[in-house]
């Protein structure tokens, strides 16, 4: 019983979350981005049931989360004119992931034939496809306008109508939770660990005797199950579809996510999915050059840290469980690697909005309001600044850097040390 | 039959465009295993850097110093980047090309702006150059061919008969072998990784100034480029040049034909009076989908031969 109450103790914490933090956070805005994150936490659980799980990379996964939505709105426009009967509109997410479903099933069995870089190759030639389609057919996908609905409608059980936001945001958070469970438990079958043994040597895999193609396609499936499930709760929330929720940009954000999160771990998409939300709302809101700055984060990513936040974090999994106590020697190198990042960071944040108030012909004024102080541009003062600080930030690195790494060595030592003994 | 030697010549222009483009996609995959995402981006560098020095110095200039400097951004890219993330597999290669390609994006619409820019055909070349069967033939376009070409014989020369094709070849197949003979490999990769940028780049100055110099460009062509190399055969460069000159030729084609497809609905007994999403599928005609061809066409190769049209090995 303790032994059952300590393996669910992270469920029930999540799920207190969810349920707890619109009362701590009770701004609409509040309640919109955090149905947003949930959003995300469910298509980038799905897009690493592939990537992550399955090894296969694709560029185009919004096309299921896409098409679910388009099909969810015209559900719903067709609910409002009475051609079809009522289905609950909290049932919803259900129909959008059988939507998905169908698609992956179809395009799945063209593009899981093969996998790594062909099978991104593929998926990118079926997003721009899709991209296409929205232009051509018309009456369904109605090109750049896109299409819109009311959730409003039909019987309203227990007082629920979905018109407040509140009631998207646990509609959304009751079905983040359904799904983060399910795909967990995903995880653990038999098809989970098959499909990340195609992941790792399909050949192996293949001479044990599975059909490594029907396990790719497998995952994709239900990977465009959990996709369409997400597209579904999309439309109730925005009310509206348009192309670009099926087009490249949304199927990069969803990498970006999954990977900054960590694509190793069950975790790690969850925490991509909800920083990269925060983030993409708060940069878009302080700078004009806001992807510029997510494409960076992305690029740093790949190259330094390519088990992302939840890799970086389970890294130190072998020291706390030897002796806590040994972390405490990391605390002030990471504390002065901090400071001298943020630095780095700061200058080259300052150089990069000065060029792009500089560069950018609609500019107004001549200064820029960088941190509250009001900076002249076209002055050589503010470079000079921003030159010097950014030289600072890098010796400070380069001052830092070797020692972060000499604790770090010094620790593995003395873990291996007493692993000895 | 003007119709048909007019979406020819364009269909071979174009052709020409992706054919180099798509021949430094195709070396440096075949090389060192990276689908380089952002190899559009090169190409549109190349347009952007090109109307700056036109606009400063002049379109010669810009003809050489453009795709030298795209070339030697490309180099950089591989030598601290690539190389960097080499290690971690050809999955995160992949996922950096991508991020470079966001970048890259981001960047020039930073330093340019996010309209399209006024990169204009020179105005020595700006002139009929002759007419035949009732077309005209511009002086540029002409030019545009006749270098493209000149590109595609000077590296079939390069890559057929000089030493450093020799070793170009070598790497393709047996990177290990060439390094054991005392070759350096990791500087191959980085020369052929610029170089095939630098092909992009003076493919973004040639052809920036027809197809149109803005952010977006990378975007329009860089999933086209993937679509030739795999119809090709991956690593092939013979099936580069047939595959970019069918595409061209193809699309330019449904665009000036632009067929209806009514009276093949019709065919199969579907009425011109359908409504909603049948409508829209029976107005369809080869001009407004001449977008996706390619990626059909992509669909339809993978299905029936997997390895491309002259690919020696299985994607």
């Amino acid at each position: 019983m303790i032994k059952l109450f300590k393996k669910s103790a992270v469920w029930i914490a999540a799920g207190i979350a969810i349920l707890v933090l619109p009362i701590l956070f009770s701004s609409g805005y509040a309640h919109s981005l955090m149905g947003l994150m949930g959003i995300m936490v469910i298509f980038s659980l799905a897009y690493n049931m592939m990537l992550g799980q399955g090894g296969m990379l694709s560029f185009g996964h919004a096309v299921y989360l896409g098409l679910a939505g388009y099909f969810t709105i015209h559900l719903l426009q067709m609910m409002e004119a009475g051609a079809v009967g009522y289905f609950p509109i909290s049932l919803l997410p259900l129909f959008g992931g059988a939507v998905g479903l169908l698609f992956g099933i179809v395009i799945g069995f063209v593009s899981t034939r093969r996998a790594g870089t062909i099978f991104a190759m593929i998926s990118l030639g079926f997003v721009e496809m899709m991209t296409a389609l929205a232009f051509i057919l018309i009456s369904f996908f109605n090109g750049e306008e896109g299409i819109q609905g009311d959730r409003m409608l039909g019987p309203e059980p227990f007082g629920i109508t979905y018109g407040p936001a509140i009631q998207v945001y646990y509609l959304i958070g009751i079905w983040t939770f359904i799904a983060m469970l399910t795909m967990y438990a995903i995880t653990k079958t038999p098809f989970g660990r098959i499909s990340n043994a195609v992941r790792d040597n399909p050949m192996r895999a293949q001479f044990v005797g599975y059909n490594t193609q029907r396990v790719r396609w497998l995952a994709f499936s239900l990977s465009a199950f959990f996709a369409g499930l997400a597209g579904a709760l999309f439309a109730l929330h925005f009310e509206h579809v348009g192309y670009e929720s099926a087009g490249l940009e949304l199927s990069g954000e969803v990498l970006f996510a999954t990977f900054i999160g960590g694509i190793g771990t069950f975790l790690g998409p969850i925490v991509g999915a909800i920083l990269f939300t925060f983030l993409r709302a708060t940069l878009s809101e302080m700078s004009s050059v806001w992807h510029l700055y997510l494409g960076a984060i992305f690029l740093l990513t790949v190259v330094f840290a390519p088990t992302g936040i939840a890799g970086l974090v389970l890294m130190h999994e072998p020291i706390w469980k030897v002796d806590f106590k040994l972390l405490r020697r990391m605390v002030l190198p990471y504390i002065g690697a901090l400071v001298a990042i943020l630095i780095t960071v700061c200058g080259i944040i300052g150089f990069i909005e000065l060029i792009n108030f500089v560069a950018d012909e609609y500019s107004s004024g001549t200064t820029i309001n960088f941190l509250g102080t009001e900076v002249e541009a076209f002055n050589v003062m503010p470079w000079l600044v921003f030159g010097i600080i950014t030289i600072i930030g890098i010796g400070l690195c380069k001052v830092v850097f070797p020692v972060v790494s000499r604790n770090w060595n010094g620790i593995m030592e003395t873990i291996k040390e007493r692993m000895l003994q | 039959m003007n119709t048909l030697l007019f979406s020819i010549f364009n269909g071979v222009l174009y052709g020409l465009l992706l054919f180099m483009l798509s021949s430094g996609l195709t070396l440096i995959f075949s090389m060192m295993g990276v689908l380089n995402f952002a190899h559009a981006s090169f190409f549109m560098i190349g347009a952007f850097c090109a109307y700056t020095i036109t606009k400063y110095v002049g379109f010669w200039p810009a003809l050489v110093f453009a795709p030298v400097a795209v070339g030697v951004i490309g180099a950089l890219v591989e030598r601290y980047g690539l190389r960097v993330v080499h290690k971690s597999g050809h999955v995160a290669e992949l996922l950096f090309t991508f991020g470079l390609y966001y970048a890259f994006e981001e960047f020039v619409q930073m330093i340019w702006g996010k309209v399209p820019v006024s990169y204009e055909i020179p105005e020595s070349m700006n002139f009929v150059l002759f007419t035949w069967l009732g077309l005209e033939y511009s002086a540029y376009r002409v030019f545009m061919v006749l270098a493209s070409l000149g590109v595609m014989v000077s590296l079939y020369w390069l890559i057929a008969k000089t030493r450093v094709g020799l070793i170009i070849q070598a790497a393709l197949t047996h990177p290990h072998m060439v390094g054991h003979l005392g070759h350096n490999v990791p500087r191959v990769f980085m020369m052929t990784f610029g170089f095939g940028c630098g092909l992009a780049g003076l493919a973004g100055v040639l052809g920036g100034n027809i197809l149109g110099t803005e952010p977006a460009m990378a975007q329009q062509l860089g999933p086209i480029i993937f679509v030739v190399i795999v119809i090709g055969g991956l690593g092939s460069l013979g099936g580069a040049v047939i595959a970019a000159l069918g595409i061209g030729i193809l699309t330019n084609m449904a665009i000036s034909y632009d067929i209806s497809f009514e009276p093949f609905f019709a065919l199969l007994g579907f009425s011109s009076e359908a409504v909603g999403v049948g409508q829209d599928l029976i107005a369809m005609t080869s001009g407004s989908i001449s977008s996706i061809l390619p990626y059909i066409l992509l669909v339809l190769m993978l299905i029936f031969r997997p390895r491309g049209l002259f690919g020696t090995r299985d994607v």
